[in-house]
């Protein structure tokens, strides 16, 4: 009973976390402006990274744990990167 | 998923409440993004997932595995303190690529830049730190 | 001593991150991680970065609970303006705020505060006036919030790193 009720728990988050990254892709694709797209870039990376940590409690598997540091490195670098490409046309001064 | 039958059932009623509000708190944020209408406005939206959201999401994940495993798994600690370093310099940088890119542009809903005319005679004073002594 | 180890407490800290990672603490791994931190920052000295070091340390993890305090009391905050129905009516706006703190480190920890408190997000920091300029989701009064910043996160800031 109590593991059924942690099964769905762990299916009810993931489906808000897909909602989460499916606005965040939202705003990526429709912009208005090129800053907007990397908000959401941001926002996506961010949900991904919880959404793979979802992904290992189900499983109980520590690997996700790995991917999800991954991506929340290569996350930080892309968007810092393309701020910093914003604001002056080039990405290393 | 015979594993998730293996912990107690406070650890697994905790598991599922950290997730769900983690989760929970995440969507509000994304939905911030397509719900305000300035950039400006949109930029707040996501910190909500980047700061309680993660935190509660690894709290889940550092309960259930602890308890899983019989061993302190506290490795999750890495991923929040790479969130709180990480996500203020991101956002405090696109915050500055969008003044700078609305300031060149014109656009009358952002204010005027601070940067004074520095005179010629004024010599601001660099950071220098400690330089070595000459050998 | 300092010659090696120009900043031990950035060196524990890399130390630390190697074995959570590495998950075990042995003495090769500690061995292994201990070499690779103090190579690491050896590396980092040639970015030269500004000296400085926390000075009260009490102060220090009691604004650290106020901080997190605060960002409870602000996501809920927020969360409910973008739950609700009329959030169009919000008045969003910048602020200009004078700052009497000079040091580096204070004003990196004072952008982080700020920018990971849903709500207020640290825009631009004029290094010759000493301004920064915040952007604040709901903008009630400007006096309110330059007293915050000031009163509740500058003047501890201040009481550690200065």
């Amino acid at each position: 009973m109590i593991a059924e009720i942690l099964v769905w728990s762990i299916l009810v988050a993931q489906i808000l976390l897909v909602l989460a990254m499916g606005c965040a892709v939202y705003r990526m694709l429709k912009g208005p402006r090129a800053q907007d797209r990397v908000l959401g870039l941001d926002t996506l990376y961010v949900n991904a990274t919880m959404l793979l940590l979802t992904f290992g409690i189900r499983t109980a598997s520590i690997l996700y744990f790995e991917a999800a540091l991954i991506i929340a490195l290569l996350g930080f670098v892309s968007t810092a990167a393309l701020a910093k490409f914003l604001m002056r046309g080039e990405v290393i001064e | 998923m015979t594993h998730l039958a293996e912990v107690p059932a406070w650890v697994a009623l905790l598991t599922a409440l950290f997730l769900l509000i983690g989760a929970g708190l995440t969507l509000i944020g994304s939905f911030g993004l397509l719900r305000f209408d300035t950039f400006y406005a949109r930029i707040h939206a996501p910190t909500l997932g980047s700061t309680l959201g993660v935190g509660f999401v690894l709290i889940a994940s550092m309960l259930f595995f602890t308890v899983l495993e019989s061993r302190l798994v506290i490795h999750e600690v890495l991923i929040t303190a790479l969130m709180i370093v990480t996500t203020p310099i991101t956002l405090m940088l696109l915050g500055r690529a969008a003044l700078y890119r609305d300031r060149t542009e014109g656009n009358d809903d952002v204010p005027p830049s601070q940067a004074t005319v520095v005179k010629p005679d004024v010599v601001i004073p660099e950071a220098t730190g400690d330089q070595p002594p000459p050998a | 001593m300092r010659r090696w180890m120009p900043f031990p407490v950035l060196t524990a800290t890399l130390l630390a991150v190697w074995l959570i990672l590495n998950e075990s603490v042995t003495p090769g791994g500690v061995l292994l991680g201990g070499v690779l931190s103090v190579i690491a920052v050896r590396m980092l000295l040639a970015l030269d970065p500004p000296k400085g070091r926390i000075r009260r340390v009490q102060v220090a993890v009691k604004l650290a609970f106020l901080v997190l305090a605060d960002i409870i009391r602000s996501n809920r905050a927020v969360a409910t303006i973008i739950l609700r129905p009329d959030s169009g009516k919000r008045t969003a706006g910048f602020v200009l705020i004078p700052l009497d703190m000079r040091s580096p480190y204070g004003l990196a920890a004072l952008a982080c505060i700020i920018t990971a408190t849903p709500g207020t997000i640290w825009v631009e920091y004029d290094s010759v006036k000493h301004t920064i300029l915040l952007h604040i989701l709901d903008l009630v009064e400007e006096e309110v919030w330059i007293d915050t910043i000031k009163g509740r996160y500058e003047k501890r800031l201040m009481e550690v790193f200065e």
